[in-house]
């Protein structure tokens, strides 16, 4: 039995955190109990926070972008927050650059983020 | 017979003794001008006289002998510092030769044994100031990289401007090595102050090509990926017409042609007003 991440609930907005190195299937079963709750709990927004995630590969990459594309379709924003570095080093070096996905430095700015309406880039 | 000639070796190195030794030290101290204490230089090379004597009395051939391992250690200590105090791979290698000199009186009257000793000798000793110019190259290259190193680390500071805007001042030519610092250092830098703006000014790089783009825009993905938004500033004319001609995109990015332009750009995102008070000269 591969683990299972929980979905903790605040508000509208449903809160992901990953505190070990992630395997396919967890990948995976990940994105079918999310779907699941923000249908169940019509949630309006995601964070994923992956502080504590050490390693990526390009499957945990797209995992991201496919997650934040699932949520936008059940009309739910996603924010990916607390990326190390050497993450994000390794994600652009794997040609990821996760287009579609809000990023936010951590937890608390990632549900500011959540709580503005949605801002139209400033120039 | 090998064993002859290594006795033969040995006294070649203990005629007139201490004698001897002190000569050597006294032809190495003219060589190196006294740039050096001759009390340092006198208890180096007397060190070496007596290893090299043990070692040949052991029956040592040539440089690489096993018997020669204390002798060798001891020259590598020797060129160590010549290197670091900056004199020349030829005074380096004197210190060595300058034992050839010194010995030649023995050949004035000296037998076919003796003579013969004496360019066996030659041979052992040029075979260690072959050695110890190569550790000295070797100590010499060793600074240059700490250097190179050094100057890496002094090159790429990042700055903070204001609560959650940072800055890093590029400053001299990009390349790989340097743009991979620049990145962890900013991606660090934003992790560690929680900063939201960043802003990389290029005022002071001379050249971009594609190259050097391509490790900009990286680093703002990477910088975008941790949720923080990046700004290029300090475009020169020149700079900008290069970007063009070489049909380099920076899509989605901002690009603002002074630093003044760019903080202005990143308070305002970050929710900061300035107001100008009337009245107030500037």
């Amino acid at each position: 039995m591969t683990e299972r991440i929980p979905i903790l609930r605040i508000g509208k907005t449903l809160v992901v955190s990953v505190q070990f190195d992630l395997e396919d299937q967890t990948v995976l079963n990940l994105q079918e109990d999310l779907a699941e709750q923000i249908v169940a709990k019509s949630a309006q927004g995601v964070i994923i926070d992956i502080s504590a995630l050490e390693i990526v590969d390009s499957f945990v990459g797209r995992m991201l972008a496919t997650v934040a594309a699932i949520s936008r379709v059940l009309d739910a924003r996603t924010v990916v927050v607390g990326m190390r570095p050497a993450v994000a080093i390794t994600l652009v070096e794997l040609g990821l650059s996760l287009g579609g996905v809000s990023t936010a430095l951590d937890l608390e700015k990632g549900l500011a983020k959540l709580s503005r309406p949605t801002s139209s880039a400033l120039r | 017979m090998k064993r002859d000639s290594a006795v033969d070796l040995v006294g070649l190195l203990s005629v007139e003794g201490e004698e001897l030794a002190a000569s050597w030290v006294r032809e190495v101290a003219t060589s190196l001008g006294g740039r050096i204490g001759v009390a340092e230089l006198d208890r180096e090379l007397r060190e070496l006289h007596g290893a090299l004597r043990e070692a040949l009395r052991e029956g040592a051939v040539d440089v690489h002998s096993e018997q020669m391992s204390e002798v060798r250690a001891l020259l590598t200590e020797l060129s160590r510092n010549r290197a670091r105090q900056g004199f020349s791979p030829s005074e380096t290698a004197m210190s060595v030769f300058a034992l050839k000199r010194v010995l030649e009186p023995v050949l004035q009257n000296g037998s076919a044994e003796t003579i013969r000793a004496y360019l066996q000798l030659g041979r052992i000793l040029d075979g260690l100031g072959l050695f110890a110019i190569e550790t000295y190259t070797q100590t010499r290259d060793e600074l240059i990289t700490t250097q190179a190193e050094q100057l890496l680390e002094l090159s790429t500071p990042v700055v903070r401007l204001w609560d959650g805007v940072i800055a890093v001042p590029l400053v001299g030519t990009l390349d790989s090595a340097r743009t991979q610092v620049v990145m962890e250092k900013l991606l660090q830098a934003l992790v560690d102050t929680g900063s939201e703006q960043a802003i990389i000014d290029i005022t002071g790089v001379p050249a971009v090509d594609t190259q050097v783009a391509q490790h900009l825009l990286k680093t703002i993905v990477a910088a975008r990926l941790m949720g923080a938004e990046c700004t290029v500033s300090g475009i020169s004319p020149q700079i900008a017409q290069t970007i063009v001609a070489l049909g380099i995109e920076f899509d989605g990015i901002v690009t603002k042609a002074s630093l003044a332009d760019a903080l202005k750009l990143a308070l305002r995102r970050s929710g900061v007003d300035m107001v100008a008070h009337e009245g107030v000269q500037r």
